[in-house]
């Protein structure tokens, strides 16, 4: 497998009152192109900070990410970050949130896209309409293209977060926790939403996670963090081919082996 | 019918203190202070010569172009001050100590500026809206979500883009609520300007009553239909938070 990701050696302290917090300490590993990799850790170790760190939205204090062998400096449209408070934009329809990022510069994202309407060039608003409603239907928002998002339930915000990222044909799909907001049932659900939209369109994925159940239902490499100064802990493999039983006896032994990583499960 | 019924109380206490006031000049039998039958056969004679047409046009069109300017004004400015930084540190102090001056301070030097005319009481109103219009848009540039620039930061849109999709959508409530701060400062202004100087307008009528032989009738009718229009003015900014693009705000 191509590697899509580098990180190599990322170093971040903040300043605090009691002099600099070091949060993450030397991070390194790699991420195929198409993988799918969860990153889970301990609640306040420094997950969203590598997080924003590979996304470009925070410079780290040393080391570097390299997409395609290229350093990142600052976020761009390759690769979209979903957050877990998200961010489709109140004042804007479903349609317009997913044509968003379609405005101004389509240009190389774009010309990979095939047998999706209007991807010759995207440049027209005929186009991004198309594209729009295209993805709404995807993530299966059809029929919600003209609400505005406080008409829509946490769910199908999520949805629209998502389409509104896979319209730009991202190359990478940075996800910071996106469904622990959501009930346990719709959780759920949007998981195998996931799963499905990532089987048609196979995006780079990178999943940030406490929820040990979700990475292993969802990933391909489960890294786990250390708790502050963020370390990678440990590297786990899941083999299991999709769909997944996550109530397995292997899926199970699995989830106890990260969970006694993380310190939370005592053997029974 | 529940409408009808909510706003039971407020007519009923308009009309105790009415009631109240009719028995007032009774008792006192007042020669000068007009019962409130006055008031309406006053309002009813200034109907019929047109004049108060002619002063409520006047205030209004002052109001008008006073607020109208400091809307052109307030909103470039204050969206600016939002977003760079340096701006907000230059201009910010001298707007919070000019913000506090009452606009009647500023009365002496547009007589010596503008003469008595209208251009007086139209900066006197420019200068009392114009501050509360920019802090609120100021405000309202630096209370944007993080999460929403990040993700226009993200999709990497033009700056165009994002001042019409992001920036304009988000601050438009803010600037609403400055808008109606600052049009309810115009008018109580407009009423006071024109007491002092000018040859029109509400202010220079309630003036003029009284000191044209002590119509107590006019002075009080001038007062309120000053509060009826200030409450309209009022209503209309407030119907503009039901528009499309401001409604987001107010819908949880």
């Amino acid at each position: 497998m191509r590697t899509k990701i580098e990180i190599r050696g990322l170093k971040k302290s903040f300043a605090s009152d009691k002099g600099p917090l070091a949060v993450v300490d030397d991070v390194s590993f790699t991420v195929g192109d198409g993988e799918f990799v969860a990153v889970v850790g301990p609640s306040g170790c420094g997950k969203s900070t590598l997080m924003n760190m590979m996304a470009g939205f925070i410079q780290p204090d040393s080391g570097a990410v390299l997409i395609d062998g290229v350093p990142r400096s600052k976020p761009d449209s390759k690769g979209i970050l979903i957050s877990q408070q998200g961010s489709v934009f109140p004042w804007l329809t479903v349609r317009e949130n997913l044509m968003f990022g379609l405005n101004g510069h389509v240009g190389d994202n774009r010309s990979r896209a095939e047998g999706i309407p209007g991807s010759a060039n995207g440049a027209t608003r005929d186009n991004r309409i198309a594209i729009a409603d295209h993805y709404a239907q995807i993530v299966g928002l059809k029929g919600f293209e003209d609400s505005f998002p406080h008409e829509l339930s946490g769910g199908m915000l999520k949805r629209t977060e998502l389409a509104r990222a896979l319209a730009v044909k991202p190359e990478i799909l940075y996800m910071d926790e996106p469904f622990s907001a959501l009930d346990a049932l719709m959780s759920l659900r949007m998981r195998n939403e996931l799963l499905r939209i990532l089987a048609q369109e196979r995006h780079t994925t990178l999943l940030i996670t406490h929820d040990v159940e979700e990475a292993i239902h969802l990933a391909d490499r489960i890294v786990v963090l250390s708790p502050r100064p963020t370390r990678i802990q440990a590297v786990f493999d899941v083999p299991y081919p999709h769909p997944r039983k996550i109530s397995g006896p292997e899926a199970q032994q699995l989830r106890v082996t990260i969970l006694r990583e993380l310190g939370v499960e005592r053997e029974e | 019918m529940n409408r009808i019924k909510e706003a039971l109380p407020a007519v009923a206490l308009i009309a105790v203190l009415i009631a109240a006031w009719w028995l007032a000049v009774y008792l006192t039998h007042s020669l000068i202070f007009p019962t409130p039958w006055g008031v309406v056969t006053g309002t009813w004679e200034l109907l019929r010569n047109g004049t108060l047409w002619d002063h409520i046009g006047a205030s209004l069109m002052r109001v008008g172009a006073g607020f109208g300017l400091a809307v052109c004004f307030a909103l470039p400015l204050g969206l600016w001050m939002g977003w760079v930084r340096g701006a907000y540190r230059t201009l910010n102090p001298l707007f919070q100590i000019l913000r506090p001056i009452s606009p009647i301070a500023w009365i002496p030097i547009a007589i010596l500026w503008f003469g008595v005319g209208d251009t007086s009481p139209i900066f006197l109103i420019f200068i009392s809206s114009v501050f509360p219009m920019i802090v609120q848009t100021t405000v309202g540039v630096h209370t944007i979500e993080k999460r929403y620039l990040r993700a226009a930061e993200n999709f990497g849109v033009s700056r165009l883009t994002l001042f019409k999709q992001v920036v304009i959508p988000a601050v438009l409530p803010q600037v609403l609520v400055g808008m109606r701060i600052g049009l309810g400062v115009a008018w109580l202004v407009v009423v006071a300007a024109e007491m002092i100087a000018l040859r029109s307008g509400l202010g220079y009528m309630i003036m003029d009553s009284r000191n044209a032989g002590n119509r107590y009738d006019l002075v009080i009718a001038g007062m309120i239909i000053i509060g009826l229009i200030g409450l309209s003015l009022d209503t209309i900014m407030r119907m503009l938070e039901g528009i499309r693009c401001i409604r987001w705000r107010y819908a949880h």
